[in-house]
């Protein structure tokens, strides 16, 4: 008989071809997708190119190459990493390659098209390649390198960790969202709570989540220095991927007895809408509570909150009401496809009535690329996944992360605000 | 292997962003990548680190982005290697990919200071604080990951397992046409 399995611990042996796992084995993986961002390839493929024997990669159905963070191109050296990637997908045929236009940012790009799906292995070459879990994949981010075994083998090698269990209870306040959710679960365990670990998720609250809300739930676990970050699959994740187009996947789910390193219960009822304070996404506090900090900036967007789920939010927000004389707002659908439903939706004329900037899909900002990096002294309101020193500019600004309604909330007021505290929408 | 030089000491949670800020992450070479290595964390550190030199660090050191290019900066920039109490798992992976020598080594950690000499024998982990004559025994690493060093890395690993997929495909193929 197998030994009970996690639901990470399921995926793993499925694709090692092993009756069972237990954490701290080192196994060989099959991959069902390997995805690099412009910056990730340029080194993948420098490094592919010293492989012996490899000539071609493994798969071209099974690699996705999608041009994110400093695009379109901010400057010469960024264009060069762009078109080493552009080039090597002609040459391998790559199937999956998302031209600037029609794709934008990887982690918003491959799920709405249908290329993850749950009980997938699948790793990229950006460490928030955790967002995959949503949808109950195992996702994961490494280094360049190991893309670049990747893309000859097909298959990497990885410690099996440890699982551990995150039970979101109770329901969810007006204006809790998954990231008001993971910001609670990281304040609480800290930055390495779940260092080398599998988050698993759980719990009467996930019935509640969207995929959105999960894909950012997800996408943040590496923030708790996670492995992976994984959600049970239920008929809202196999509607999402009856939606996408996803078929042919496999349903795994955890063993009754299977072992957890430690379980942690959070009671989603008693949380409000959360901000992190500099410098690490652990410090988080109520945004009610932070009213006297004024802000200069604010960006809404990104592979933790660009969906349309996101910008629908910050347009309920945003409706009616004007941005703050001394606040810039960068409002960035994550693809193509979210941009194109905030016009068609009417979210893109709330934006621009409300004096917000909308740009093309891109990471940017976030990680301090171009379209709003920040000066000396600045205070950036972000629904961004990371706020380290530097991470959108000056040394010396510093990053709030928090989800679509406090940031778009705190645009108007000048400060940070919770929703709640904004008066009713006056301007037509 | 030894490993020898000054102790540049930091703490907690050293993350990629400030090992090498995202503005310089459209760099490839790693010489000028070092020229900005930790600059965010300490502007200081390129001009006192010496080549050869090491970073002693507190828990969670590299943490966030999977850029390689925070490995390959430190390398550049002259780093030997790096002590601390532990490290963020794709930096820990990047680091064994790219071969810049890492030590899981809390008491090394808490008995070093900022400025001490040190040597390390990466062979058997043993970190010695010349300063004050302590040494210390750093975490083993497990034997696959041992196997991959003394390997030369992960692309040798992958060449053995390309090798591996062909014979096992041209023995599969044999066994067909024999029967
Ligand atoms: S949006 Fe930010 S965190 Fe997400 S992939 Fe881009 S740079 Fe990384």
């Amino acid at each position: 008989m197998a030994r009970p399995m996690t639901l990470t611990e399921k995926i793993l042996a499925a694709h090692s071809g092993k009756a069972d796992v237990a954490p701290g084995d080192i196994i060989s993986i099959d991959l069902d997708l390997v995805m690099a961002n412009e910056l990730s390839a340029a080194v993948a493929i420098t490094e592919f190119r010293k492989i012996k024997g490899a000539t071609k990669v493994w798969d071209p159905d099974k690699i996705a190459l999608v041009p994110s963070h400093f695009t379109p191109n901010k400057d010469i050296a960024t264009a060069t990493l762009s078109t080493m990637m552009r080039d090597f997908a002609k040459e391998q045929h790559i199937t999956h390659y998302f031209e600037v236009g029609r794709g934008g940012i990887e982690h918003v790009v491959l799920p709405e098209n249908g290329f993850v799906g749950p009980g997938m292995t699948i790793i990229g070459g950006d460490s928030h390649t955790t967002t995959y879990g949503g949808l109950g994949a195992f996702a994961t981010g490494v280094g360049s390198t190991d893309i670049a075994a990747a893309f000859a083998t097909g298959e990497m090698w990885v410690r099996v960790p440890p699982s551990i269990k995150i039970i979101l209870e109770g329901g969810l306040r007006k204006y809790v969202q998954g990231k008001d959710l993971i910001l609670t679960t990281i304040g609480r365990i800290g930055v390495d709570g779940a260092i080398y670990g599998a988050m698993e998720f759980a719990g009467s609250a996930i019935k509640d989540l969207p995929i959105s809300g999960r894909f950012t739930m997800a996408n943040m676990s590496i923030e708790a220095g996670a492995k992976n970050g994984i959600f049970p699959v239920d008929a809202i994740a196999e509607a999402y991927c009856a939606a996408v187009g996803k078929k042919d996947y496999t349903v795994y789910h955890a063993d009754k007895d299977a072992e957890y390193q430690s379980v942690v219960t959070i009671d989603c009822s008693k949380i409000e809408p959360q901000v992190a304070l500099p410098w690490l996404p652990e410090n988080t506090k109520n945004a009610s509570d932070l009213n006297e900090i004024t802000i200069h900036q604010a960006v809404i967007g990104t592979c933790t909150n660009g969906r349309i789920e996101d910008m629908r939010q910050a347009a309920e927000i945003l409706k009616g009401r004007k941005v703050h004389p001394d606040v810039r707002a960068i409002v960035i659908p994550g693809s193509q496809k979210v941009y194109k439903q905030c016009v068609t939706e009417g979210l893109a004329e709330i934006f621009i009535d409300a004096g917000c900037v909308v740009s093309t899909p891109t990471c940017g900002p976030c990680v301090g690329g171009h379209m709003g990096v920040l000066s000396e002294g600045e205070r950036c309101i972000s629904t961004t996944n990371r706020n380290f020193k530097g991470r959108m500019g000056h040394v010396k600004s510093e990053v709030y992360l928090t989800g679509p309604y406090v940031a778009a909330a705190s645009a108007v007021a000048g400060h940070i605000a919770n929703p709640e505290q904004l008066g009713a929408p006056v301007a037509v | 292997m030894i490993l020898k030089g000054t102790a540049h000491k930091y703490g907690k949670n050293v993350d990629t962003d400030v090992i090498i800020p995202g503005r310089y992450c459209n760099l490839i070479d790693p010489v000028e990548l070092g020229k900005h290595a930790l600059e965010d964390l300490d502007a200081n550190f390129v001009k006192k680190a010496k080549a050869g030199d090491l970073i002693v660090a507190d828990t969670n050191f590299g943490c966030g982005s999977s850029r390689e290019v925070a490995a390959v900066a430190l390398k550049g920039a002259g780093v030997s290697g790096v002590v601390a109490k532990s490290f963020a798992r794709i930096f820990y992976r990047n680091c064994i990919n790219t071969g810049l020598p890492i030590f899981e080594c809390p008491e090394g950690v808490d008995g070093i200071n900022d400025g001490d000499a040190i040597t390390v024998d990466a062979d058997n982990g043993v970190i010695t604080n010349e300063t004050t004559g302590k040494s210390f025994k750093a975490t083993q690493f497990p034997k696959f990951m041992q196997d991959l060093i003394a390997k030369g890395g992960l692309l040798r690993y992958a060449e053995q397992r390309l090798a591996e997929k062909k014979a096992a495909k041209e023995g599969a193929m044999h066994d067909r046409a024999a029967t």
